[in-house]
């Protein structure tokens, strides 16, 4: 039949026009890489102020500036759309689709990404600095005492709502609507899973975000008194709504993560992944957790002791679907014909890494025992633990294991290697550290401390310095891979890899799975 | 370019490339850019905005087109016969993802009331946990809704009371309650609620009457449908005046004003942009002759969004105008 898709545009018009899934995931995947970079840099000046007690370098209210952004930049910028673009490349190639559902408002969802970015950023240069009320944008920090650059804030915020809102219901759409004949919700690559629970906690929690900052743009310009107790509101109702979206937020990042662990844990582990359905309940579970238990970020603001009870027990029992899906990642290796090849390196890391990260939540859950933790150090080396060693990692762990595939070349080995090692002794001497200064009682987002706790904030200013350096060596690995990379045109790159992805030709072309495969 | 196979599967649509996701984004980015400039020169600039506003409409006008110019291409596509069962159903399931969004939206919304009325008003009068507040803060505010009395004006003065807008808070005369209204059939709400339960009523008929194969039957009951939507809107319209005008309800008006204007507002922006969906829909009916029995999702997809509207206006009926 005349039925002939062509190869990719020329030029730059191929990436402006794209309608095409790999095309749009690859544009995800480096937005993210430079977002990275960008609050990476913003987390290097944190780090070097923080290198010794005095102030250093920067001015107070640019280091708050600094936090808030670093913040904004990690999470919406970075993370966020890193498994955006890693679902983009490869749920259709997972689950036998010819692409996206909707492949023109999948790159809408992409372009209006950058200049919201650009905007956050140029913030920096208005009158009167950039956002410098956290990343969490308490009010009335956020609104009283906000500098005028808070609108341009509230619109960004809005527009990146709208991006994730749009790219979740392209992958509900997706999911649901493109799997190849016989490929049942049961079937499903775990990461696809986890993908589709992510994307329903997108579409239900990005609007309250809207609601939110909406809330705050009239306070501000429309005389309204939602954060006001002066005029019958409260500035509790804001964290109470910021925490109804950010709960569910941190599942939004952390389960992609989790289904990229399970995509490659039993590869290399040449063993079927452990309790596939146990992992899809989990996953389920604890989005369904999610949703009520958000008030365990804010046990100080003096919320009634059934309150305080209700959201410790309800966070508590978090801890049982993680266990069930820790507990199957290790099974999974149990007596498997390991290799350690690098994206399993990295998972290693996340699988140990990420479940520190985990028990530090539990001693944070504890409503009394926080009242000591609250808005401390600990509580950041808590968030790093699970986004960094967490999120991030298992990101490299996945930007390792398909690289191959995208692109047709092999990565240096040694080299992902050494990036691993760099980052997790880099990783660890930045991070743990911070649990001790925190117990010990240093708050969070100040730009000076106590000479007590000189040492330690040396050692993590060391180590955030190695971490930020080896992520130069990832850029480069990677880059030097997709220009001078091995060839390779093997279809299953590991030899224990599992999935419709892998039956298709390397590098993957342009077009894939236009004929439905038969799953069986 | 993609043209239907005819092997024993149908192709799923791929469009090629297209330059409608840069243009929408440019619109979309101008817009925000613009509207955010406005209000930052009206709040804390010199008040001159006509720079503002000149990017702000230029963008909207520019995502409007865009926009049109998409769904155009959309509609096309389909008359084309390009779109599979399986392409539709991708719309179906967008449409209703994109609605269960919106749901979440108005949950904010009323989440902050229901806190406000159940914890927020009774802390600030000293009730419970709150005690201390009222004493050291806001002695003598009295907790009612709705709340005719900010703490602000209760405690009669507004040093240290630091508020976003630097302003102060005014109390209104009269509330939009059921029982602050003159008489019964003085009630704008319950027309209101009268009038769009009624569109909906009448929007189902037109869709009964589109699945009988009766075109006749559907036009006229659609064009009623959005004639009382256009009704609802001035009704609303008329609401916000007597409010501004006679009872001094503003957005001012502490939380009481806060909670219903952006409540209402956001439902009645709502529904314009339902009401214009079916607009275009009966557009495309009575001058394009599109839409039959078994092929009109763009009209299934407007009557939804009227559903939502209408069930959203019934919880607002219930939480902010009666109870």
């Amino acid at each position: 039949m005349g039925d002939h898709h062509h190869g990719p545009a020329k030029g730059l018009s191929r990436w402006l026009f794209t309608t095409n899934h790999k095309d749009i995931g690859t544009m995800y995947l480096w937005f993210s890489f430079s977002m990275f970079i960008l609050g990476g840099a913003f987390a290097m000046i944190i780090r070097a102020e923080l290198f010794q007690p005095g102030m250093q370098l920067v001015e107070p209210a640019f280091f708050n500036q600094m936090t808030t952004l670093h913040g904004l930049v990690m999470v919406f910028g970075a993370i966020m759309p890193s498994f955006v673009g890693l679902a983009n490349w490869m749920i259709p190639m997972m689950i036998g689709a010819p692409d996206m559902a909707l492949p023109r408002m999948n790159n809408w969802s992409f372009w209006i990404l950058p200049p919201a970015f650009l905007i956050l950023a140029g913030t920096l240069f208005m009158e009167g600095g950039a956002p410098n009320f956290g990343w969490t944008f308490y009010a009335p920090l956020s609104t009283t005492y906000a500098p005028p650059s808070v609108t341009y804030f509230i619109f960004s915020i809005h527009v990146l709502g709208l991006s994730s809102i749009m790219g979740s219901i392209n992958i509900i759409a997706t999911v649901m609507n493109m799997r190849a004949p016989g490929m049942t919700y049961m079937k499903m690559p775990l990461f696809v899973w986890t993908w589709l629970i992510t994307a329903f906690l997108l579409v239900a929690v990005m609007p309250v975000l809207a609601g939110a900052v909406t809330m705050m743009l009239m306070d501000i310009h429309f005389g309204t008194s939602f954060f006001s107790a002066a005029g019958g509101g409260d500035p509790v109702l804001f964290q109470h709504i910021f925490w109804f979206f950010g709960h569910p937020e941190v599942y939004i990042i952390i389960l992609p993560a989790f289904g990229v662990v399970s995509q490659i844990i039993p590869t290399f582990a040449r063993k079927p992944l452990f309790g596939y359905d146990s992992m899809v309940y989990a996953t389920a579970a604890i989005a369904f957790l999610s949703f009520i238990v958000w008030a365990h970020h804010m046990y100080t603001v003096g919320m009634p002791v059934a309150g305080e009870l209700f959201f410790m027990y309800a966070t508590m029992l978090i801890a049982v679907p993680t266990g069930v899906k820790v507990f199957n990642w290790v099974t999974t290796m149990w007596r498997g014909a390991m290799t350690f090849e690098t994206p399993m390196l990295f998972c290693m890391g996340f699988l140990v890494l990420f479940t520190i990260g985990g028990f530090t939540g539990l001693m944070l859950s504890i409503a009394p025992a926080d009242f000591q933790y609250h808005d401390s150090y600990f509580v950041v080396a808590h968030f790093h633990y699970v986004m960094v060693a967490g999120a991030v990692f298992s990101m490299s762990a996945a930007v390792y294991y398909w690289l191959p595939k995208w692109c047709g070349r092999m990565y240096s080995e040694t080299m992902g290697k050494t990036h691993f090692w760099i980052s997790f002794i880099g990783f660890n001497i930045a991070f743990f550290p911070q649990h001790f200064v925190g117990l010990a009682g240093m708050p969070r987002r100040i730009p000076d401390y106590a000479l007590q706790f000189a040492d330690f904030n040396m050692m993590s200013s060391i180590g955030a310095f190695i971490y930020g350096a080896s992520q130069i060596l990832f850029l480069y690995n990677v880059v030097a891979t997709i220009v001078a990379g091995k060839p390779t045109s093997e279809a299953k790159t590991w030899e224990g890899a599992e999935g419709l992805e892998w039956t298709v030709a390397t590098p993957a072309p342009y077009h894939t799975f236009e004929t439905p495969p038969q799953v069986r | 370019m993609t043209t239907q196979s005819s092997t024993e599967y149908e192709k799923y649509y791929v469009p090629e490339k297209s330059k409608l996701a840069v243009c929408a984004t440019i619109g979309l980015i101008l817009s925000t850019f613009g509207a955010a400039s406005v209000m930052n020169d009206m709040t804390f600039g010199d008040g001159a905005t006509t720079g503002s506003w000149g990017i702000f409409w230029f963008g909207l006008f520019f995502f409007s087109a865009t926009l049109f110019g998409w769904f155009r291409m959309a509609i096309k596509e389909n008359r084309a016969g390009l779109n599979s069962a399986q392409l539709k159903k991708s719309y179906v399931l967008g449409m209703f993802w994109f609605i269960f969004s919106e749901v979440m939206f108005f949950l904010a919304f009323f989440g902050a009331l229901f806190y406000v009325r159940t914890l927020v008003g009774p802390w600030l009068a000293g009730e419970g946990e709150g005690g201390r507040m009222n004493h050291l803060l806001w002695e003598g505010f009295n907790y009612q809704w709705p709340m005719p009395l900010t703490p602000q004006e209760a405690v009669g003065g507004v040093a240290n009371q630091p508020v976003a807008n630097m302003g102060t808070f005014q109390s209104y005369e009269q509330s939009m309650a059921f029982g602050e209204a003159a008489a019964w059939y003085l009630w704008l709400p319950m027309w209101n609620t009268i009038v769009l339960l009624s569109s909906s009523f009448t929007v189902h008929v037109a869709h009964m009457g589109l699945l009988d194969g009766n075109k006749r039957k559907f036009n006229i009951w659609l064009g009623i449908t959005v004639a009382l939507g256009m009704l609802f809107v001035a009704l609303q319209a008329l609401e916000y005046y007597e409010a501004y005008a006679h009872f001094g309800l503003t957005l001012n008006s502490g939380i009481y004003g806060s909670t219903f204007f952006m409540l209402t507002g956001f439902h009645g922006f709502h529904v314009v942009m339902g009401m214009t969906m079916l607009l275009i829909q009966w557009l495309r009916s009575v001058r394009g002759g599109h839409f039959t029995a078994d092929d009109h999702f763009g009209f299934e997809a407007s009557s939804w969004y009227w559903h939502f509207v209408d069930v959203v206006w019934v919880f607002l009926f219930l939480f902010v105008y009666i109870l």
